[in-house]
């Protein structure tokens, strides 16, 4: 009896989530339909990647140097076992573009949960608290606008290199860049929270449940947080790409991850360095990858900013 | 008014100050100052020297003076790489960044005004949905993949331009090159100044773009209109004059983040700026010049800031009206 109004309940929720402005908006923009295919095919192969790729790239075992800079398959030099070439160290290129993605989504993510997580918390406490703690958190946050979020990724690296032997420095490389990631984006998240923090404290049902007297930080997280968080929605699409960016483009400059386990952009930055010797197919894929997924992640985002603003429709 | 610049100067000051504590921080406590200027087999009395002549056995907050003091003077320290002061080698940097900020800032004025011009005009037409495609792809693209593809195509494929250095540089004066003078040089500053320039154009471009929505909406643009005035001069004397007061905001805080992004672009161009200088200190722990970059990027930041708020309360007698109340 109470699994058959749990499975209506559910399905009365699918209906409506088909039936709602969202989903018909979504449906009229084809660009749109089809930026959500890719990120969704792109994330699919990211995550199958052990189980789709020919060959393990991170397994010394799979890797033969005599392999290396081998073109694509339908090239003059070309070996039906890559289909896309091999890189320096005759890693298949399909097969690392699949495992970077994997890294580089990864990475893109977690930074992003914990910009997003690091912000709203903050953003929240300084609207709903207000007074000192505001305008300390408020003042730090201007601070840091100050600085581009690259400039403070490679700040915290540098900081952490000083802070740690070099043999330590390989294996936490993941987290590091993770953390930079979060630390250089939280302001836009505090910000946004705040503003829509400050306007809900005043609204009636706040006061009504300070009157029955529950303690801030329920009201807070019951309360507030879901009225404030559509906004922050957006946001976290849009920083997703960006996210993917910065690592790629740290990875790049030499300081993100190690090239024993290669993201998007070390492959890029690998490749790079054979762009004159003609061997292009190792700069040019990895870097379609990135660009294409990170231009659908945008286009989602583009659309979801016009699909919940009000006055655009 | 003269209250609001003395709010807006104590601010600036404030901003400076919290990112020299970070600085002097970074300074202090990331390794040891003192391990980085003597070898291992220095005697123990000599290290205490050294100690004390850097300050070192002083409590923290004469120290933190003590940092103070010396970079209003210009003093940084001494580069652990490089074993020369840390100002000397940023000034000799200097010019190489400036020249590419200037051009690229340039360059995305130049084309993104036009191109946002023309999306607002022809809104539907096809060249405008063009730009519009073009500069979505142009953010999405990361600046250092962006460097790679043009350094392919202008320079491997066609071979037109080179994808390193500044060519022939001209001394000016003693701390001064510039590439402007010498045709290779201007040929050297051509791709990065577009790769650096080229995420400022498309925020440029769309900032125009809707700004300029806005405005041919407002009645004095559909009274120009009634009184006959041709189309043209609507277009620009009007309507495109009172969109570049935002614009030319958003252009100027923007020149401070061009300078810190050219850290990706000098690296891609092997271009001899202080960005490669800061990507070295990162790579080789040198606090000294990460701490003077830093601080020099928060001044530039908060200068150009102050004088775009100080510009604006002269421009905008709405502005000057609410400080007045205030």
């Amino acid at each position: 009896m109470t699994e058959t109004t749990a499975q209506r309940k559910e399905t009365s929720m699918l209906a409506r989530a088909f039936d709602s402005d969202l989903w018909h908006s979504f449906k009229s923009s084809p660009i749109t339909m089809l930026a959500a295919f890719i990120v969704l095919v792109m994330t699919l192969a990211a995550l199958f990647a052990p189980w789709i790729a020919p060959m393990n790239p991170f397994d010394p075992a799979q890797v033969y140097l005599m392999n290396a800079n081998i073109p694509p398959r339908w090239l003059n030099g070309g070996d039906p076992q890559f289909l896309l070439g091999t890189d320096d160290q005759g890693r298949d290129l399909y097969s690392a573009i699949l495992y970077g993605l994997r890294v580089s989504i990864f990475i893109g993510l977690i930074g992003v949960a914990i910009a997003c997580t690091l912000g709203v918390t903050l953003g929240l406490v300084a609207g709903y608290i207000g007074g000192r703690v505001d305008s300390l958190i408020m003042r730090i946050a201007d601070v840091q606008l100050t600085f581009p979020a690259i400039l403070i990724a490679l700040l915290i690296d540098g900081i952490v290199r000083g802070l740690l032997k070099s043999a330590a420095r390989e294996d936490i490389a993941f987290g590091v860049l993770v953390v930079s990631i979060g630390l250089a984006f939280w302001v836009q998240y505090a910000r946004t929270v705040r503003g829509s923090t400050l306007v809900e404290k005043g609204r009636d049902y706040i006061q009504a449940a300070r009157l029955v007297g529950l303690p801030a930080p329920l009201i807070m997280i019951r309360h507030v947080l879901p009225n404030v968080i559509g906004p922050v929605l957006v946001i976290l699409t849009i920083n997703v790409g960006l996210a993917i960016i910065t690592e790629a483009t740290l990875s790049f400059l030499g300081v993100g991850l190690p090239p024993t386990q290669p993201s998007l952009g070390t492959l890029i930055s690998i490749g790079n360095r054979y762009l004159f010797s003609g061997d292009w197919w190792i700069v040019t894929f990895p870097g379609i990858t990135l660009a294409l997924f990170v231009l659908s992640i945008n286009l989602l985002g583009d659309w979801l900013r016009d699909a919940l603003n009000p006055k655009l429709q | 008014m003269l209250a609001f610049i003395l709010r807006r100067l104590a601010q600036s000051v404030a901003v400076l100050l919290s990112v020299a504590i970070i600085a002097f921080a970074m300074f202090r406590f990331v390794g040891d100052p003192v391990n980085q200027i003597v070898s291992l087999d220095t005697p123990a009395e000599q290290v205490e020297q050294v100690r004390k002549d850097l300050g070192l056995d002083k409590p923290v907050y004469i120290q933190f003076v003590r940092y103070i003091g010396n970079a209003l003077k210009g003093d940084f320290g001494q580069s652990y790489q490089f074993r020369q002061p840390v100002t000397k080698l940023l000034a000799e940097r200097a010019p190489a960044t400036l020249e590419l900020a200037f051009m690229s800032a340039l360059f995305s004025l130049l084309v993104g005004i036009p191109m946002g011009v023309y999306t607002a005009l022809y809104r539907d037409g096809f060249g405008a949905r063009l730009f519009q495609a073009v500069s979505l792809i142009g953010v999405s693209l990361p600046t250092f993949l962006i460097g790679i593809l043009l350094i392919y195509l202008f320079s491997v494929h066609l071979g037109w331009l080179p994808s390193f250095g500044r060519g022939q540089v001209v001394k000016i004066t003693e701390n001064w090159t510039t590439g402007l003078l010498t045709i290779s040089g201007i040929k050297a500053l051509i791709l990065p100044a577009i790769t650096l320039g080229l995420f400022q154009m498309t925020l440029i471009m769309r900032l125009v773009r809707a700004e300029m929505l806005e405005v041919m909406r407002t009645d004095y643009i559909k009274f120009a209109r009634a009184r006959g005035l041709k189309t043209r001069a609507i277009n620009f004397g009007h309507a495109l004059k009172n969109t570049l007061v935002p614009v030319i905001t958003i252009a100027g805080l923007q020149l401070g983040s061009i300078i810190a992004f050219a850290i990706i672009t000098e690296t891609v161009f092997q271009w001899p700026g202080m960005g490669v200088l800061f990507l070295k200190a990162v790579q080789n722990v040198d606090i000294p010049i990460m701490a003077a970059y830093l601080m020099m990027i928060a001044a530039l930041f908060v200068l150009i800031n102050l004088f775009v708020d100080l510009l604006y309360a002269a421009v905008d007698p709405r502005l000057r009206a609410t400080i007045r109340e205030s």
